[in-house]
Protein backbone atom coordinates (compact mmCIF):
# COMPACT_ATOMS: atom_id res chain seq x y z
CA UNK A 1 0.00 0.00 0.00
CA UNK A 2 2.70 2.66 1.07
CA UNK A 3 4.94 1.41 -1.84
CA UNK A 4 2.01 1.41 -4.52
CA UNK A 5 1.79 5.27 -2.96
CA UNK A 6 5.18 6.14 -3.36
CA UNK A 7 5.02 4.83 -6.70
CA UNK A 8 2.42 6.74 -7.62
CA UNK A 9 4.35 9.97 -7.31
CA UNK A 10 6.91 8.19 -9.64
CA UNK A 11 3.75 7.37 -12.26
CA UNK A 12 2.25 11.32 -11.57
CA UNK A 13 5.99 12.56 -13.37
CA UNK A 14 6.41 9.96 -15.72
CA UNK A 15 2.34 11.26 -17.05
CA UNK A 16 3.12 14.59 -16.96
CA UNK A 17 6.56 13.82 -19.28
CA UNK A 18 4.62 11.45 -21.57
CA UNK A 19 1.34 13.43 -21.93
CA UNK A 20 3.30 16.52 -22.89
CA UNK A 21 5.67 14.58 -25.37
CA UNK A 22 2.77 13.25 -27.09
CA UNK A 23 0.53 16.60 -27.28
CA UNK A 24 3.69 18.36 -28.34
CA UNK A 25 4.28 15.47 -31.48
CA UNK A 26 2.21 17.07 -33.85
CA UNK A 27 3.91 20.69 -33.44
CA UNK A 28 7.24 19.28 -33.71
CA UNK A 29 6.43 17.51 -36.50
CA UNK A 30 5.33 20.93 -38.14
CA UNK A 31 7.87 23.01 -37.03
CA UNK A 32 10.96 20.70 -35.84
CA UNK A 33 13.56 22.72 -34.22
CA UNK A 34 12.96 25.89 -35.90
CA UNK A 35 10.55 26.14 -33.27
CA UNK A 36 12.97 27.40 -30.80
CA UNK A 37 14.07 30.04 -32.73
CA UNK A 38 11.03 31.21 -34.68
CA UNK A 39 9.52 34.49 -33.79
CA UNK A 40 6.86 33.80 -35.97
CA UNK A 41 3.26 33.70 -33.60
CA UNK A 42 0.65 33.92 -35.68
CA UNK A 43 -3.11 32.08 -34.94
CA UNK A 44 -4.19 32.99 -38.34
CA UNK A 45 -1.62 31.09 -40.52
CA UNK A 46 -0.72 28.56 -38.06
CA UNK A 47 3.16 29.47 -37.74
CA UNK A 48 4.45 29.83 -34.24
CA UNK A 49 7.91 30.27 -33.07
CA UNK A 50 8.93 29.89 -29.29
CA UNK A 51 11.59 32.20 -29.12
CA UNK A 52 9.69 35.78 -27.65
CA UNK A 53 8.68 33.47 -25.00
CA UNK A 54 11.73 31.77 -24.18
CA UNK A 55 13.17 35.16 -24.06
CA UNK A 56 10.22 36.57 -21.85
CA UNK A 57 10.44 33.83 -19.42
CA UNK A 58 14.68 33.94 -19.33
CA UNK A 59 14.69 37.49 -19.12
CA UNK A 60 12.22 38.18 -16.28
CA UNK A 61 13.93 35.17 -14.45
CA UNK A 62 17.27 37.41 -14.61
CA UNK A 63 15.91 40.45 -13.59
CA UNK A 64 14.09 38.67 -10.68
CA UNK A 65 17.06 36.88 -9.69
CA UNK A 66 19.52 40.04 -10.11
CA UNK A 67 17.31 41.68 -7.63
CA UNK A 68 16.39 38.84 -5.41
CA UNK A 69 19.62 37.32 -4.33
CA UNK A 70 21.80 39.96 -3.01
CA UNK A 71 18.88 41.46 -1.11
CA UNK A 72 17.67 37.99 0.29
CA UNK A 73 20.99 37.16 1.49
CA UNK A 74 21.04 40.07 2.99
CA UNK A 75 17.94 39.98 4.85
CA UNK A 76 19.12 36.50 5.95
CA UNK A 77 22.66 37.74 7.30
CA UNK A 78 20.41 40.68 8.95
CA UNK A 79 17.74 38.39 10.54
CA UNK A 80 20.99 35.80 12.00
CA UNK A 81 23.15 38.24 13.07
CA UNK A 82 22.82 41.74 13.26
CA UNK A 83 18.94 41.90 14.11
CA UNK A 84 17.98 42.54 17.64
CA UNK A 85 16.92 39.20 19.42
CA UNK A 86 13.18 40.47 20.45
CA UNK A 87 12.76 41.68 16.32
CA UNK A 88 13.81 38.42 15.06
CA UNK A 89 10.62 36.14 15.15
CA UNK A 90 8.59 39.18 13.49
CA UNK A 91 10.95 40.35 10.61
CA UNK A 92 11.43 36.98 10.02
CA UNK A 93 7.57 35.82 9.85
CA UNK A 94 6.72 38.90 7.93
CA UNK A 95 9.29 38.25 4.88
CA UNK A 96 7.55 33.92 5.21
CA UNK A 97 4.44 36.02 4.86
CA UNK A 98 5.87 37.00 1.23
CA UNK A 99 5.83 33.26 -0.05
CA UNK A 100 2.52 33.21 1.40
CA UNK A 101 0.81 35.33 -0.20
CA UNK A 102 -0.83 33.66 -3.44
CA UNK A 103 0.89 34.50 -7.17
CA UNK A 104 -2.97 35.66 -8.53
CA UNK A 105 -2.78 38.29 -5.35
CA UNK A 106 0.81 39.73 -6.59
CA UNK A 107 -0.78 39.62 -10.35
CA UNK A 108 -4.09 41.73 -9.60
CA UNK A 109 -1.77 43.81 -6.99
CA UNK A 110 0.78 44.98 -9.80
CA UNK A 111 -1.47 45.32 -12.64
CA UNK A 112 -3.92 47.95 -10.42
CA UNK A 113 -1.48 49.16 -7.83
CA UNK A 114 1.92 48.59 -8.71
CA UNK A 115 2.30 49.28 -12.60
CA UNK A 116 0.37 52.73 -12.50
CA UNK A 117 2.63 53.64 -9.40
CA UNK A 118 6.23 52.42 -11.40
CA UNK A 119 5.13 53.94 -14.71
CA UNK A 120 4.45 57.44 -12.94
CA UNK A 121 7.13 57.51 -10.62
CA UNK A 122 9.82 55.45 -12.29
CA UNK A 123 9.60 54.51 -16.24
CA UNK A 124 8.85 58.11 -16.87
CA UNK A 125 12.01 59.80 -15.18
CA UNK A 126 14.44 56.66 -16.27
CA UNK A 127 13.22 56.62 -20.13
CA UNK A 128 13.90 61.02 -19.92
CA UNK A 129 16.95 60.24 -17.99
CA UNK A 130 18.63 58.01 -20.05
CA UNK A 131 17.67 59.39 -23.42
CA UNK A 132 20.84 60.25 -24.64
CA UNK A 133 22.85 57.23 -22.89
CA UNK A 134 24.15 54.49 -25.46
CA UNK A 135 23.22 51.40 -24.21
CA UNK A 136 21.23 51.96 -20.94
CA UNK A 137 19.22 54.42 -23.77
CA UNK A 138 17.84 51.09 -25.58
CA UNK A 139 17.38 49.18 -22.47
CA UNK A 140 15.30 51.48 -21.07
CA UNK A 141 13.77 53.41 -24.32
CA UNK A 142 10.80 53.25 -25.36
CA UNK A 143 7.25 54.42 -24.16
CA UNK A 144 6.47 54.31 -20.33
CA UNK A 145 3.67 51.41 -20.77
CA UNK A 146 3.88 50.01 -16.67
CA UNK A 147 3.23 46.42 -17.79
CA UNK A 148 6.63 44.92 -19.60
CA UNK A 149 8.83 42.68 -19.09
CA UNK A 150 10.91 45.04 -16.61
CA UNK A 151 7.96 44.96 -13.91
CA UNK A 152 7.24 41.17 -14.02
CA UNK A 153 10.58 40.33 -13.35
CA UNK A 154 10.08 42.91 -10.41
CA UNK A 155 7.41 41.54 -8.80
CA UNK A 156 8.77 38.14 -9.53
CA UNK A 157 12.02 38.98 -7.61
CA UNK A 158 9.45 39.96 -4.63
CA UNK A 159 7.80 36.56 -5.01
CA UNK A 160 11.24 34.35 -4.58
CA UNK A 161 12.55 36.84 -2.26
CA UNK A 162 11.44 34.38 0.87
CA UNK A 163 12.56 31.64 -0.69
CA UNK A 164 16.07 32.75 -1.30
CA UNK A 165 16.43 33.93 2.44
CA UNK A 166 14.74 30.90 4.14
CA UNK A 167 17.20 28.91 2.63
CA UNK A 168 20.41 31.11 3.15
CA UNK A 169 18.99 31.47 6.92
CA UNK A 170 19.20 27.60 7.39
CA UNK A 171 22.37 27.35 6.12
CA UNK A 172 23.70 30.46 7.61
CA UNK A 173 22.71 28.48 11.08
CA UNK A 174 24.61 25.79 10.47
CA UNK A 175 27.56 27.64 10.40
CA UNK A 176 29.59 26.32 13.29
CA UNK A 177 29.84 28.91 16.11
CA UNK A 178 33.10 28.29 16.88
CA UNK A 179 34.55 29.39 13.12
CA UNK A 180 32.39 32.47 13.58
CA UNK A 181 34.25 32.87 17.60
CA UNK A 182 37.32 32.33 16.33
CA UNK A 183 37.20 34.74 13.74
CA UNK A 184 35.73 37.30 15.88
CA UNK A 185 38.87 36.59 18.25
CA UNK A 186 41.23 37.28 15.79
CA UNK A 187 39.51 41.30 15.42
CA UNK A 188 37.70 40.49 11.90
CA UNK A 189 34.64 42.93 11.73
CA UNK A 190 30.46 41.56 11.49
CA UNK A 191 31.43 42.31 7.98
CA UNK A 192 34.98 40.23 7.39
CA UNK A 193 33.59 37.19 9.27
CA UNK A 194 30.52 36.72 7.11
CA UNK A 195 31.71 37.10 3.75
CA UNK A 196 35.12 35.94 4.63
CA UNK A 197 33.96 33.10 6.56
CA UNK A 198 30.51 32.50 6.72
CA UNK A 199 29.74 32.45 3.03
CA UNK A 200 32.15 30.60 1.78
CA UNK A 201 31.57 27.97 4.66
CA UNK A 202 27.88 27.71 3.18
CA UNK A 203 28.26 28.29 -0.23
CA UNK A 204 26.98 25.60 -2.01
CA UNK A 205 23.64 25.94 0.30
CA UNK A 206 23.08 29.13 -0.85
CA UNK A 207 23.58 28.48 -4.17
CA UNK A 208 20.95 25.60 -4.20
CA UNK A 209 18.82 27.71 -2.71
CA UNK A 210 19.21 30.34 -5.21
CA UNK A 211 18.60 28.27 -8.12
CA UNK A 212 15.33 26.75 -6.45
CA UNK A 213 14.33 30.15 -6.42
CA UNK A 214 15.24 30.61 -9.78
CA UNK A 215 12.77 26.95 -10.61
CA UNK A 216 9.99 29.16 -9.12
CA UNK A 217 10.82 32.01 -11.46
CA UNK A 218 10.96 30.52 -14.37
CA UNK A 219 7.36 28.69 -13.68
CA UNK A 220 5.55 31.50 -12.65
CA UNK A 221 2.63 32.14 -14.04
CA UNK A 222 -0.30 34.38 -12.78
CA UNK A 223 1.40 37.43 -11.52
CA UNK A 224 4.03 37.49 -14.77
CA UNK A 225 0.60 37.04 -16.72
CA UNK A 226 -1.35 40.19 -15.34
CA UNK A 227 1.51 42.40 -15.69
CA UNK A 228 3.87 41.25 -18.59
CA UNK A 229 1.95 42.65 -21.60
CA UNK A 230 1.33 39.74 -23.37
CA UNK A 231 3.13 40.83 -26.94
CA UNK A 232 4.75 38.36 -29.14
CA UNK A 233 8.11 40.02 -30.03
CA UNK A 234 11.63 40.66 -28.41
CA UNK A 235 11.58 44.38 -27.75
CA UNK A 236 15.02 46.07 -27.47
CA UNK A 237 13.88 48.13 -24.59
CA UNK A 238 13.16 46.34 -20.72
CA UNK A 239 10.12 48.61 -20.36
CA UNK A 240 8.48 47.39 -23.14
CA UNK A 241 5.57 44.28 -22.76
CA UNK A 242 6.40 41.31 -23.67
CA UNK A 243 5.69 37.20 -22.65
CA UNK A 244 6.53 34.35 -21.50
CA UNK A 245 6.08 30.61 -21.46
CA UNK A 246 3.94 30.54 -18.87
CA UNK A 247 2.01 33.50 -19.85
CA UNK A 248 1.49 32.53 -23.50
CA UNK A 249 -0.10 29.15 -22.18
CA UNK A 250 -2.70 30.94 -19.41
CA UNK A 251 -3.68 33.22 -22.02
CA UNK A 252 -4.00 31.58 -25.06
CA UNK A 253 -5.16 27.85 -24.49
CA UNK A 254 -8.43 28.11 -24.44
CA UNK A 255 -8.83 29.99 -27.12
CA UNK A 256 -6.36 28.08 -29.30
CA UNK A 257 -8.70 27.35 -32.32
CA UNK A 258 -6.42 24.80 -34.04
CA UNK A 259 -4.98 21.52 -33.07
CA UNK A 260 -1.25 22.81 -34.19
CA UNK A 261 -2.69 26.16 -31.82
CA UNK A 262 -3.00 23.71 -28.88
CA UNK A 263 0.04 21.24 -29.67
CA UNK A 264 1.89 24.44 -30.12
CA UNK A 265 1.25 25.76 -26.79
CA UNK A 266 1.83 22.03 -25.30
CA UNK A 267 5.41 21.92 -26.11
CA UNK A 268 6.29 25.49 -24.95
CA UNK A 269 4.82 23.84 -21.91
CA UNK A 270 6.99 20.73 -22.39
CA UNK A 271 10.60 22.83 -23.30
CA UNK A 272 9.22 24.66 -19.71
CA UNK A 273 9.19 21.80 -17.53
CA UNK A 274 12.57 20.57 -19.25
CA UNK A 275 14.31 23.97 -18.00
CA UNK A 276 12.73 23.72 -14.63
CA UNK A 277 13.33 20.19 -14.41
CA UNK A 278 17.06 21.01 -14.74
CA UNK A 279 17.00 23.70 -12.41
CA UNK A 280 15.77 22.11 -9.89
CA UNK A 281 17.74 18.78 -10.01
CA UNK A 282 20.48 20.61 -9.89
CA UNK A 283 19.37 22.82 -7.04
CA UNK A 284 18.02 19.57 -4.97
CA UNK A 285 21.60 17.89 -5.52
CA UNK A 286 23.39 20.92 -4.06
CA UNK A 287 21.50 20.88 -1.45
CA UNK A 288 21.85 17.44 -0.75
CA UNK A 289 25.28 17.79 -1.03
CA UNK A 290 25.11 20.46 1.65
CA UNK A 291 23.39 18.41 4.07
CA UNK A 292 25.40 15.90 3.97
CA UNK A 293 28.56 17.99 4.48
CA UNK A 294 26.73 19.28 7.59
CA UNK A 295 27.71 16.48 9.36
CA UNK A 296 31.56 16.13 8.79
CA UNK A 297 32.83 19.69 10.35
CA UNK B 1 48.82 54.08 7.31
CA UNK B 2 47.65 51.24 10.03
CA UNK B 3 44.65 53.80 11.56
CA UNK B 4 43.95 54.28 6.86
CA UNK B 5 43.32 50.07 7.51
CA UNK B 6 41.65 50.56 10.44
CA UNK B 7 38.71 53.30 8.49
CA UNK B 8 38.43 51.55 5.81
CA UNK B 9 37.59 47.92 7.49
CA UNK B 10 34.93 49.92 9.47
CA UNK B 11 33.28 51.65 7.01
CA UNK B 12 32.99 48.49 4.99
CA UNK B 13 31.24 47.14 8.46
CA UNK B 14 29.10 50.09 8.86
CA UNK B 15 28.10 50.10 4.86
CA UNK B 16 27.55 46.03 5.22
CA UNK B 17 25.28 46.71 8.15
CA UNK B 18 23.40 49.47 6.49
CA UNK B 19 22.93 47.77 3.59
CA UNK B 20 21.78 44.47 5.35
CA UNK B 21 19.03 46.45 7.42
CA UNK B 22 18.17 48.10 4.17
CA UNK B 23 17.48 44.47 2.54
CA UNK B 24 15.09 43.68 5.60
CA UNK B 25 13.33 47.02 5.10
CA UNK B 26 12.72 46.41 1.19
CA UNK B 27 11.13 43.27 2.16
CA UNK B 28 8.87 45.08 4.55
CA UNK B 29 7.86 47.71 2.33
CA UNK B 30 6.79 45.33 -0.42
CA UNK B 31 4.91 43.14 2.28
CA UNK B 32 2.94 46.50 3.31
CA UNK B 33 2.28 47.94 0.29
CA UNK B 34 0.48 44.53 -0.98
CA UNK B 35 -1.12 44.05 1.88
CA UNK B 36 -2.17 47.52 2.72
CA UNK B 37 -3.69 48.00 -0.94
CA UNK B 38 -5.18 44.85 -0.65
CA UNK B 39 -6.92 45.78 2.52
CA UNK B 40 -8.39 48.91 0.87
CA UNK B 41 -9.42 47.51 -2.11
CA UNK B 42 -10.82 44.30 -1.09
CA UNK B 43 -12.74 45.52 2.30
CA UNK B 44 -14.76 48.06 0.14
CA UNK B 45 -16.01 44.93 -1.92
CA UNK B 46 -16.67 43.15 1.01
CA UNK B 47 -20.18 43.25 1.59
CA UNK B 48 -23.28 40.06 2.25
CA UNK B 49 -24.21 39.91 -1.35
CA UNK B 50 -20.86 39.02 -2.40
CA UNK B 51 -21.37 35.38 -0.14
CA UNK B 52 -25.06 34.96 -1.11
CA UNK B 53 -24.67 36.34 -5.39
CA UNK B 54 -23.42 34.32 -7.87
CA UNK B 55 -21.68 36.15 -10.28
CA UNK B 56 -23.38 38.43 -12.53
CA UNK B 57 -23.04 39.65 -15.95
CA UNK B 58 -20.95 42.72 -16.87
CA UNK B 59 -23.41 46.03 -15.23
CA UNK B 60 -25.00 44.15 -13.07
CA UNK B 61 -24.97 43.35 -9.34
CA UNK B 62 -23.87 40.23 -7.63
CA UNK B 63 -21.30 38.22 -5.70
CA UNK B 64 -18.81 35.66 -5.81
CA UNK B 65 -21.21 32.51 -4.17
CA UNK B 66 -20.78 30.34 -7.10
CA UNK B 67 -16.80 30.80 -7.45
CA UNK B 68 -16.91 30.34 -3.97
CA UNK B 69 -18.79 26.73 -3.22
CA UNK B 70 -16.83 25.91 -6.62
CA UNK B 71 -13.20 26.34 -5.22
CA UNK B 72 -14.41 24.93 -1.68
CA UNK B 73 -15.91 21.77 -3.52
CA UNK B 74 -12.59 21.23 -5.64
CA UNK B 75 -10.58 21.90 -2.66
CA UNK B 76 -11.88 19.51 -0.71
CA UNK B 77 -12.02 16.63 -3.42
CA UNK B 78 -8.14 17.21 -4.03
CA UNK B 79 -7.40 16.93 -0.48
CA UNK B 80 -9.98 13.44 -0.21
CA UNK B 81 -7.82 12.28 -3.07
CA UNK B 82 -4.09 14.12 -2.57
CA UNK B 83 -3.73 12.88 0.91
CA UNK B 84 -3.88 9.34 1.66
CA UNK B 85 -1.81 9.09 -1.44
CA UNK B 86 0.82 11.68 0.11
CA UNK B 87 0.14 9.61 3.46
CA UNK B 88 1.36 6.91 2.11
CA UNK B 89 3.99 7.40 0.38
CA UNK B 90 5.56 9.83 3.13
CA UNK B 91 5.10 6.88 5.29
CA UNK B 92 6.88 4.21 2.88
CA UNK B 93 9.76 7.27 2.44
CA UNK B 94 10.29 7.50 5.84
CA UNK B 95 9.33 3.60 7.46
CA UNK B 96 9.89 1.34 4.94
CA UNK B 97 12.34 2.39 2.36
CA UNK B 98 14.86 5.07 4.30
CA UNK B 99 17.75 4.83 2.64
CA UNK B 100 17.00 2.47 -0.87
CA UNK B 101 17.21 3.43 -4.26
CA UNK B 102 13.52 3.64 -4.94
CA UNK B 103 13.40 5.94 -1.66
CA UNK B 104 16.13 8.23 -3.29
CA UNK B 105 14.53 8.57 -6.63
CA UNK B 106 11.10 8.93 -5.17
CA UNK B 107 12.07 11.38 -2.90
CA UNK B 108 13.71 13.08 -5.91
CA UNK B 109 11.32 13.29 -8.35
CA UNK B 110 8.84 14.52 -5.23
CA UNK B 111 11.03 17.63 -4.58
CA UNK B 112 11.01 18.22 -8.13
CA UNK B 113 7.35 18.11 -8.68
CA UNK B 114 6.81 20.17 -4.85
CA UNK B 115 8.54 23.05 -7.35
CA UNK B 116 7.52 22.41 -10.15
CA UNK B 117 5.30 25.13 -12.27
CA UNK B 118 1.78 24.53 -11.82
CA UNK B 119 0.96 25.20 -15.24
CA UNK B 120 2.31 22.35 -16.25
CA UNK B 121 0.16 20.07 -13.73
CA UNK B 122 -2.91 21.78 -15.61
CA UNK B 123 -1.57 21.08 -19.15
CA UNK B 124 -1.02 16.99 -17.75
CA UNK B 125 -5.19 16.91 -16.48
CA UNK B 126 -5.80 18.35 -19.83
CA UNK B 127 -4.14 16.00 -21.81
CA UNK B 128 -5.05 12.87 -19.94
CA UNK B 129 -8.98 14.25 -18.70
CA UNK B 130 -10.38 16.82 -20.38
CA UNK B 131 -9.07 15.70 -23.86
CA UNK B 132 -10.55 11.80 -23.04
CA UNK B 133 -13.48 13.13 -21.47
CA UNK B 134 -14.37 15.74 -24.17
CA UNK B 135 -15.26 18.45 -22.06
CA UNK B 136 -14.02 20.80 -19.07
CA UNK B 137 -15.16 19.63 -15.56
CA UNK B 138 -15.12 20.46 -11.86
CA UNK B 139 -13.65 16.61 -11.62
CA UNK B 140 -10.74 17.97 -13.80
CA UNK B 141 -9.79 20.66 -11.73
CA UNK B 142 -9.83 18.85 -8.49
CA UNK B 143 -7.55 16.51 -10.05
CA UNK B 144 -5.10 19.07 -11.24
CA UNK B 145 -5.30 20.20 -7.88
CA UNK B 146 -4.65 16.90 -6.45
CA UNK B 147 -1.46 16.62 -8.07
CA UNK B 148 -0.31 19.54 -6.25
CA UNK B 149 -1.43 18.35 -2.91
CA UNK B 150 0.30 15.16 -3.06
CA UNK B 151 4.19 16.13 -3.19
CA UNK B 152 3.30 18.94 -0.19
CA UNK B 153 1.62 16.22 2.08
CA UNK B 154 4.03 13.37 1.14
CA UNK B 155 6.95 15.94 2.12
CA UNK B 156 5.65 16.93 5.40
CA UNK B 157 4.44 13.23 6.52
CA UNK B 158 8.45 12.07 5.56
CA UNK B 159 9.60 15.35 7.80
CA UNK B 160 6.92 14.64 10.74
CA UNK B 161 7.92 10.76 10.77
CA UNK B 162 11.55 11.35 10.61
CA UNK B 163 11.17 13.08 14.13
CA UNK B 164 9.42 10.27 15.75
CA UNK B 165 11.94 8.85 17.96
CA UNK B 166 13.31 4.83 17.14
CA UNK B 167 12.79 4.32 20.84
CA UNK B 168 9.36 4.76 20.42
CA UNK B 169 9.23 1.76 17.29
CA UNK B 170 11.22 0.24 19.17
CA UNK B 171 9.40 -0.21 22.40
CA UNK B 172 6.41 -1.07 20.70
CA UNK B 173 7.94 -3.53 18.39
CA UNK B 174 9.46 -5.63 21.29
CA UNK B 175 5.79 -5.82 22.46
CA UNK B 176 5.31 -7.83 19.61
CA UNK B 177 3.33 -5.84 17.61
CA UNK B 178 3.36 -5.92 13.82
CA UNK B 179 5.46 -3.39 11.77
CA UNK B 180 1.56 -1.90 10.34
CA UNK B 181 0.42 -1.66 13.33
CA UNK B 182 3.63 0.25 14.93
CA UNK B 183 3.10 2.48 12.09
CA UNK B 184 -0.48 3.01 12.75
CA UNK B 185 -0.67 3.72 16.25
CA UNK B 186 2.71 4.58 17.50
CA UNK B 187 4.49 6.68 14.78
CA UNK B 188 1.20 8.19 13.11
CA UNK B 189 -0.17 8.97 16.17
CA UNK B 190 3.19 10.67 17.30
CA UNK B 191 3.00 12.28 14.35
CA UNK B 192 -0.48 13.36 14.03
CA UNK B 193 -0.25 17.73 14.69
CA UNK B 194 2.96 17.43 12.12
CA UNK B 195 0.55 15.58 9.02
CA UNK B 196 -2.43 17.71 9.90
CA UNK B 197 0.29 20.97 9.39
CA UNK B 198 0.80 19.49 6.12
CA UNK B 199 -2.56 18.77 5.15
CA UNK B 200 -3.75 22.29 6.28
CA UNK B 201 -0.13 23.90 4.57
CA UNK B 202 -1.44 21.78 0.69
CA UNK B 203 -4.63 23.33 1.18
CA UNK B 204 -3.16 27.11 1.50
CA UNK B 205 -1.63 25.80 -1.64
CA UNK B 206 -4.44 25.11 -3.61
CA UNK B 207 -6.40 28.05 -2.28
CA UNK B 208 -4.54 30.20 -4.81
CA UNK B 209 -3.77 28.11 -7.35
CA UNK B 210 -4.93 29.60 -10.35
CA UNK B 211 -2.95 28.67 -13.54
CA UNK B 212 -4.14 24.89 -13.12
CA UNK B 213 -7.87 25.60 -12.95
CA UNK B 214 -7.87 27.56 -16.39
CA UNK B 215 -7.58 24.75 -18.34
CA UNK B 216 -9.36 21.97 -16.15
CA UNK B 217 -12.56 23.38 -14.66
CA UNK B 218 -12.66 26.31 -16.68
CA UNK B 219 -14.78 28.09 -14.83
CA UNK B 220 -18.38 29.26 -15.79
CA UNK B 221 -20.81 32.25 -15.57
CA UNK B 222 -24.07 30.03 -14.12
CA UNK B 223 -24.32 29.28 -10.84
CA UNK B 224 -23.47 25.84 -11.87
CA UNK B 225 -22.64 23.34 -8.68
CA UNK B 226 -22.04 20.34 -11.48
CA UNK B 227 -18.61 18.73 -10.67
CA UNK B 228 -19.19 17.12 -14.03
CA UNK B 229 -19.50 20.42 -15.71
CA UNK B 230 -17.60 23.19 -16.19
CA UNK B 231 -17.40 25.03 -12.52
CA UNK B 232 -16.31 28.58 -11.12
CA UNK B 233 -13.20 29.11 -8.44
CA UNK B 234 -12.22 32.24 -7.42
CA UNK B 235 -9.23 32.47 -8.61
CA UNK B 236 -10.25 31.82 -12.04
CA UNK B 237 -12.78 34.58 -11.39
CA UNK B 238 -10.62 36.52 -10.19
CA UNK B 239 -8.02 36.08 -13.51
CA UNK B 240 -11.14 36.95 -15.59
CA UNK B 241 -12.95 39.23 -13.78
CA UNK B 242 -9.23 41.50 -13.00
CA UNK B 243 -8.21 41.90 -16.85
CA UNK B 244 -12.11 42.80 -17.76
CA UNK B 245 -12.31 46.57 -18.63
CA UNK B 246 -15.50 46.29 -16.34
CA UNK B 247 -15.27 48.55 -13.10
CA UNK B 248 -17.40 46.57 -11.01
CA UNK B 249 -16.43 43.01 -11.99
CA UNK B 250 -12.60 45.19 -11.02
CA UNK B 251 -13.87 45.34 -7.44
CA UNK B 252 -15.25 41.74 -6.97
CA UNK B 253 -12.06 40.72 -8.17
CA UNK B 254 -10.90 42.71 -5.01
CA UNK B 255 -13.66 40.93 -3.02
CA UNK B 256 -12.40 37.75 -3.93
CA UNK B 257 -8.55 38.53 -3.54
CA UNK B 258 -8.70 39.65 0.05
CA UNK B 259 -11.06 36.07 0.53
CA UNK B 260 -8.20 34.15 -0.57
CA UNK B 261 -5.23 35.78 0.80
CA UNK B 262 -7.18 35.65 4.11
CA UNK B 263 -8.13 32.03 3.53
CA UNK B 264 -4.65 30.90 2.55
CA UNK B 265 -2.57 33.27 5.46
CA UNK B 266 -5.21 31.86 8.23
CA UNK B 267 -4.44 28.33 7.60
CA UNK B 268 -0.49 29.18 7.48
CA UNK B 269 -1.27 30.87 11.29
CA UNK B 270 -3.31 27.68 12.32
CA UNK B 271 -0.34 25.42 10.71
CA UNK B 272 2.18 27.10 12.25
CA UNK B 273 0.30 27.23 16.36
CA UNK B 274 -0.02 23.75 15.58
CA UNK B 275 3.20 23.06 14.75
CA UNK B 276 4.55 24.82 18.12
CA UNK B 277 2.50 23.54 20.18
CA UNK B 278 4.03 20.19 19.07
CA UNK B 279 7.34 21.56 20.04
CA UNK B 280 7.22 22.75 23.12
Amino acid sequence: MALAAALAVLVIFGGVITSLLIGSMPAFKAFGFGFLTSQAWSPTRDNFGALPAIYGTLVTSIIAMLIALPVGIGIAIFLTDLCPRPLRRPIGIAIELLAGIPSIIYGIWGLFVFAPWFQEHVEGPTIDGLANVPVLGTLFGGAPFGIGTFTAGLILSIMILPFISAVTRDVLETVPSVLKEASYGLGATSWEVMWKVCLPFCQTGVVGGAMLALGRALGETMAVTFVIGNAHKIAPSLFAPGTSISATIANEFTEATTPLYTSSLIELGLLLFVITFIVLAAAQLMLKRMERSKGKV
Amino acid sequence: MNQALYFRRRLANITFIVLSMGAALFGLIWLGFILGALLKNGFAAMSPTLFTQPTPPPGSAGGLSNAIAGSVMMSLVAVVVGTPIGLFAGTYLAEYARHGKLAFVVRFVNDILLSAPSIITGLFIYEIIVVRMGHFSGWAGSLSLAVIVIPVVVRTTENMLLLVPNGLREAAAALGAPKNFVIKSVTWKAARAGIITGVLLAIARISGETAPLLFTALGNTQPSLDMNAPIASLPAVIFQFALSPYEDWHTLAWGGALLITGTVLGLSVIARLLENQKRT
